[in-house]
């Protein structure tokens, strides 16, 4: 119907006015849609609803991730391909990959009037590391020395030793040991600074929270819980990320499908994720106005040691087999339409220091023969014990992972000739509590995005011993030893060297198999230009224009 | 008969706390940490896990906690949600939107199934009637996760009368589809239950009494066949008030509307007790208050039938 | 009002007042008594022993095309299920081959092939099992219970309905998904998940319905002229209540019987569309309905079939029902 359409049309010209009356600028009249690259245009995106107020801290999930990297500014931010950049940052400077001292560029301003110095980043910091806020993110600053008092369970001490205040613009951070990919992480949210203002009222902050970054909220109460959240350009942010459009209005939606619906209606500008219901038919769909853009992210199958096939030379053994067993190759193509990369090691290649040519990722390789051997070698040495046939454990009330689960199991079934099977669980925290307590029955599918474009994370937080995310329990001390070697490496091209060294460990092991990168697909409505999306498969919000 | 309302209203009492302990049970027996789900991929570090607990009372035994929430409730504190945010808060901003929903659903599904149902069950036998059969069982054998996605598709996408999706404001055009969705299922069993009454009186001796008195058909018809054969269908639309209000989890998802059903889904998989507690707790008030209506109705629809 | 008469819809009426009748008023015909309908009637009475009422229902049944043709199918229905391996060569839930995905008919393959490259016809076939029997345990079990417990509420009023119907209202007002994954974690079921936690979930959580609906249509009979005649006879109020309240209240409760029994089957669908409905190894259709809903764009006829085998299972037992409300209806029976 016509006049649908063109309502809607009017009432986001609308919404620009308002939001440019709001923000106070006294620019032309807001376009209407008309003529190209109109950056007065509000884009509407697709968003879920932030779990946690909107403090940098305890922000730990993508729907309010997605908000904070707009509304603030750290001291570096990443460009569309991971690199790092300079922000609030003048320097960030370093001899020993120990000791650092930060340096602030002069003028910076939290949209309150308030000025940017080196104590809203200490404060902030110190705020999310002290185990008396209960800080979600808190172990992101485990690298600072004195974290540990700080973070301990029942700790009054409320600041870490490491940081030190030198003048309003200068800071130094001392670290608990050498990492040399530390400054990497620091356009990550965890690191973002807090006006003076957010340590009163934490709570009333996060409802309404004031940043430094290209954008803020358009106004108090800009964010109608569950139903979106409106963000205008700030003026006087000056930096890489300047807003090129009139405004972003995340749009809440409850799943992927239903805002796909309103993307081909035109009811929405940009969507992040096309479902999988969709993957066959969005390029039909949109055309032009689609894209694929590989980023840092994997899906894998982790497999825990503590089950009794799975472990020792056997188990290894069987690991390999299963690798082998699975055709990566045919279930991304199939099942996706190629909107996966199948994997070759456990990293993401957007990364620097990717490397797909490792020894040992002819075992990520399809080769049902070699598999087939491989698993009977391990009958032989300690065979299967048929009364824990494997599972494949996935959680089905976010993602949809359901189709390509069944397709790996059929894979291994038809290839190795094994019981196998998927294993949903209803909701996410079940899976997460099996795997915390060690009580997984059989592998656990695991997803990973980098929070900052480093080898790195995708390995010390997932395949170290002891660490947070390590579900299969692996434990091999010269693989943690070569970890704590790349971070204390001179630079980060030598630290990616033996990342990879240590890479090729997991790979002959295989605490996890990997199966494939993430590639983000996304889409864009008629109404707006431009779209690109970033190293961490987010949209460079801030680039789009309108029509 | 005041005497019967007062009575139901205080039985009231019991189903409240009844409930209430029950749920509060089932979700104090949910699997998993309630922490993890907060905690999200990356999991926390112990100390923000004790905080956590701590926080929501989580380390206390079930009674304890059950205890504490009925405090609350009494003195008008129903606390705050996992994120956070004032449970009393979030309730008042998705009851309207899904009582409107439901209302609406409700109405559609009892004016199309007792006219369609009127005419299947005067028709036996004939088309009308078979056509209607087929349109039934069409509305039951396909999930409404398909048939929803398929009408919002075509309404809403290809031929583009309405939007696929619910705004904030909830419009009441823009609640039309979700509701006809949403009531279709109900609707095949209004109408078969109409159906099927009205079969059974049209039989009925006082039928034959009323016509013999020089009746009119269609005033027979309206007036004593149907008035008659209302007591089961109106039943079935009492209890479904509750049910559309509670359980339009997939409706509510596939039109994107904020309301009851998806916040009681998200607080069921986070194992946010005081948010589900507090929602049911409002559901069984509707659903008690719905059925006593549905009780008073009996009397009026038939008279033979009197409460002490 | 007048009522339907008691004596004819209640089973076996008293013979006294039968023979009394009978034998007084045919002085008083004009008429030859063979050429009078009465004469079916009274020959029917006065030598053969009282028929039940189901054994009343039964001859009329037998009579009905609706019947014959219903109980046909569900026999049919039943036959694949208990002998899936007769209606095709596929073994199920093996040969998924992902180059078949979404395949069209071929050679062997008649109904062509799901997203993972199943044989669809084989799906449908294994799957009947599991989705016939979730549908009609799960009905048996909440007309049983529900059945049971809203006749009592209905019937005796005052404390009884009170404590009754409460109950209800408590389960009704639970949200099934709430229940669902509690009790998929309970010992007894986590281990071994399968076609009976279903039917236990569904029944639990489903039983308030058919008692709501029991309770109506018992409550709308129990002050009808022919319960008093019954209860003045000396019949106990038990009595009353199985031999001659129920039976006039079961067509409301066969109508909603006969969709739930879909609605069951669908819902498990639905059920594994949140993560707790059947393990995925299982076959059933509502497992694959919901597994085809992502390529319903791009292959629908992977829903269509068993959406096609759930309808026409559904059909058959609403004709079923449809035919057994006729049957034992007392008031169209009279005719």
């Amino acid at each position: 119907m016509r006049y649908t359409r063109s309502s809607t049309m009017l009432s986001v010209a609308a919404i620009a006015v308002l939001a440019l009356s709001a923000c106070g600028s006294d620019t032309d009249s807001s376009s209407d849609g008309g003529g190209g690259g109109d950056t007065e245009a509000v884009i509407v995106v697709d968003g879920s609803e932030p779990q946690n107020p909107l403090i940098p801290t305890s922000t730990n999930e993508v729907g309010g991730g997605a908000i904070l990297d707009l509304v603030f500014a750290g001291l570096v931010s990443y460009d569309a391909d991971g690199k790092s950049q300079n922000e609030v940052a003048e320097s960030i400077e370093t001899e020993d990959a120990q000791n650092y001292t930060i340096t602030l560029k002069e003028g910076q301003t939290f949209t309150n009037g308030d000025p940017v110095t080196a104590n809203s980043f200490v404060d902030a910091w110190n705020y999310g590391a002290a185990a008396k806020n209960a800080q979600l993110s808190s172990y992101f600053f485990e690298s600072i020395e004195g974290y540990d008092e700080a973070s301990a369970e029942g700790s009054t001490v409320e600041t870490m030793s490491g940081l030190e205040v030198v003048d309003d613009q200068t800071f130094t951070v001392k670290l608990a040991q050498p990492e040399s990919d530390w400054p990497l992480r620091l356009g990550y949210s965890a690191f973002y600074p807090l006006p003076a203002v957010a340590f009163e009222d934490t709570a009333a902050f996060g409802e309404n929270p004031i940043g430094n970054g290209p954008y803020m909220f358009a106004s108090d109460g800009a964010w109608q819980h569950n139903q979106q959240i409106e963000l205008v350009p700030n003026d006087e942010y000056e930096g890489p990320q300047e807003a090129q459009n009139g405004g972003v209005t995340f749009k809440i939606y409850q799943n992927d499908t239903t805002a796909y619906q309103d993307l081909i209606s035109d009811n929405l500008d940009v969507l992040k994720t096309i479902p999988t219901s969709d993957i066959k038919n969005f390029k039909n769909d949109l055309g032009e106005r689609s894209i694929e853009s590989p980023y840092a992210g994997n899906q894998t199958i982790a497999i825990p040691y503590y089950l009794p096939n799975w472990d020792g030379e056997a188990g290894k053994l069987r690991r390999q087999a299963l690798s082998m067993a699975i055709n990566r190759d045919e279930i991304t193509e199939v099942i996706f339409s190629n909107g996966r990369e199948p994997a070759k090691e456990f990293t993401a290649p957007v990364l620097d220091g990717f490397n797909p040519d490792l020894p040992g990722s002819e075992n990520l390789e399809f080769n049902p023969d070699e598999a087939k051997k491989l698993w009977e070698q391990a009958e032989e040495l300690e065979p299967y014990d048929e009364s824990e046939p494997l599972t494949i454990g996935y959680n089905a009330d976010k993602g949809d992972h359901k189709t390509w689960i069944e397709a790996v199991v059929n894979n291994i079934k038809n290839n190795l000739d094994i019981e196998v099977s998927g294993k949903p669980y209803a909701t996410f925290k079940e899976a997460r509590t099996d795997a915390t307590d060690e009580k997984l029955t059989g592998a656990l599918r695991s997803g990973w995005q980098a929070d900052y474009p480093s080898l790195y994370n995708f390995l010390g937080p997932i395949h170290a011993t002891g660490a947070g995310s390590n579900d299969s329990r692996y434990s091999n001390p010269e693989f943690d030893e070569k970890l704590t070697e790349g971070l204390a490496a001179e630079s980060v091209e030598e630290g990616n060297e033996m990342m990879n060294e240590a890479q090729e460990m997991i790979l002959e092991d295989l605490p996890a198999i990997p199966l494939w990168y993430q590639v983000a697909q996304g889409g864009w409505s008629n109404n707006v230009d431009g779209v690109e999306f970033g190293w961490n498969g987010v949209p460079l919000y801030y680039a789009i224009t309108g029509k | 008969m005041t005497w019967y309302i007062v009575r139901r209203f205080l039985q009231m009492i019991p189903v409240f706390l009844g409930a209430t302990l029950l749920v509060y049970f089932l979700v104090f027996s949910l699997p998993g940490d309630a922490t993890a789900a907060i905690c999200g991929d990356r999991g926390c570090t112990p100390a923000v896990v004790a905080g956590l607990r701590e926080q929501y009372n989580l380390d206390e035994p079930f009674f304890i906690q059950y205890l504490l929430y009925l405090k609350g409730v009494l003195t008008f504190d129903l606390g705050t949600n996992f994120s956070g945010r004032p449970i009393a808060t979030i309730i008042a901003e998705v009851f309207p939107t899904t009582a409107k929903l439901a209302l609406m659903a409700l109405v559609l599904e009892a004016v199309f199934g007792i006219v369609f149902g009127l005419v299947a069950g005067l028709r036996k036998g004939k088309l009308f009637d078979s056509s209607v059969l087929v349109l039934s069982l069409v509305v039951i054998a396909v999930p409404i996760f398909v048939l929803g996605f398929l009408m919002q598709f075509l309404i809403g996408v290809k031929l583009q009368w309405t939007n696929p999706t619910v705004s904030g404001d909830a419009t009441f055009t823009e609640l039309i589809l979700p509701a006809v969705v949403l009531g279709l299922v109900s609707f095949a069993y209004v109408l078969r239950l109409t159906r099927t009454s009205i079969i059974e009186n049209v039989n009925a001796d006082y039928v034959r009494t009323a016509t013999a008195k020089g009746l009119s058909r269609k005033r027979v018809v309206v007036v004593h066949v149907l008035r008659n054969s209302l007591i089961p269908v109106v039943t079935f639309l009492g209890a479904d008030l509750g049910a559309l209000m509670g359980g339009a989890i997939v409706t509510e998802g596939i039109f994107n509307v904020n309301g009851v059903g998806n916040t009681l889904y998200r607080a069921v998989l986070n194992g946010d007790g005081p948010m589900v507690v507090s929602i049911v707790t409002f559901l069984i008030l509707i659903f008690v208050l719905a059925n006593l209506l549905v009780d008073l109705l009996y009397a009026w629809l038939d008279p033979r039938i009197r409460y002490a | 009002m007048p009522e339907p008469t008691p004596s004819i819809p209640t089973g076996p009426p008293a013979p006294v007042t039968r023979t009394k009748t009978s034998a007084y008023e045919i002085e008083h015909f004009v008429a030859d008594l063979d050429e009078t309908p009465i004469k079916a009637t009274d020959s029917a009475v006065t030598d053969d022993a009282p028929r039940s009422l189901w054994g009343e229902a039964w001859r009329s049944l037998r009579r009905q095309p609706l019947f014959i043709l219903s109980a046909i199918l569900i026999l049919a229905v039943i036959f694949v299920a208990l002998f899936p391996g007769v209606f095709t060569d596929e073994p199920p839930n093996e040969n998924c081959l992902l180059e078949n995905s979404d395949g069209g008919p071929a050679p062997g393959h008649p109904l062509g092939f799901t997203v993972q490259g199943c044989d669809i016809l084989s799906r449908v076939v294994y799957g009947t099992q599991s989705s016939l029997t979730v549908g009609l345990f799960a009905t048996i079990g909440v007309v049983i219970i529900g059945g049971l417990i809203g006749a009592l509420a209905g019937f005796f009023g005052g404390w009884v309905d009170a404590i009754l119907a409460r109950l209800g209202d408590i389960f009704f007002a639970l949200p099934l998904i709430l229940g669902a994954i509690v009790v998929v974690q309970l010992p007894v079921f986590q281990q071994n998940r399968n076609v009976w936690t279903l039917v236990v979930i569904l029944v639990a959580f489903g039983w308030p319905q058919i008692a709501r609906i029991t309770r109506a249509a018992i409550i709308e009979v129990r002050n009808a002229d022919f319960i008093t005649a019954a209860r003045s006879l000396g019949v106990s109020p038990l009595g009353a209540l199985v031999k001659h309240a129920i039976p006039n209240a079961l067509a409301p409760v066969i109508v909603i019987a006969t969709i739930s029994l879909g609605t069951f089957i669908v819902a498990e669908s639905t059920l594994s569309f949140l993560g707790i409905g059947l393990p995925p190894s299982v076959m059933s259709w509502g497992n694959d309905i919901f597994a085809a809903k992502p390529s319903l764009r791009s292959n629908p006829m992977a829903i269509f079939w068993p959406g096609l085998a759930l309808s026409i299972t559904v059909l058959s037992f609403i004709m079923l029902g449809d035919a057994l409300r006729d049957a034992l209806d007392p008031k169209a029976r009279k005719r």
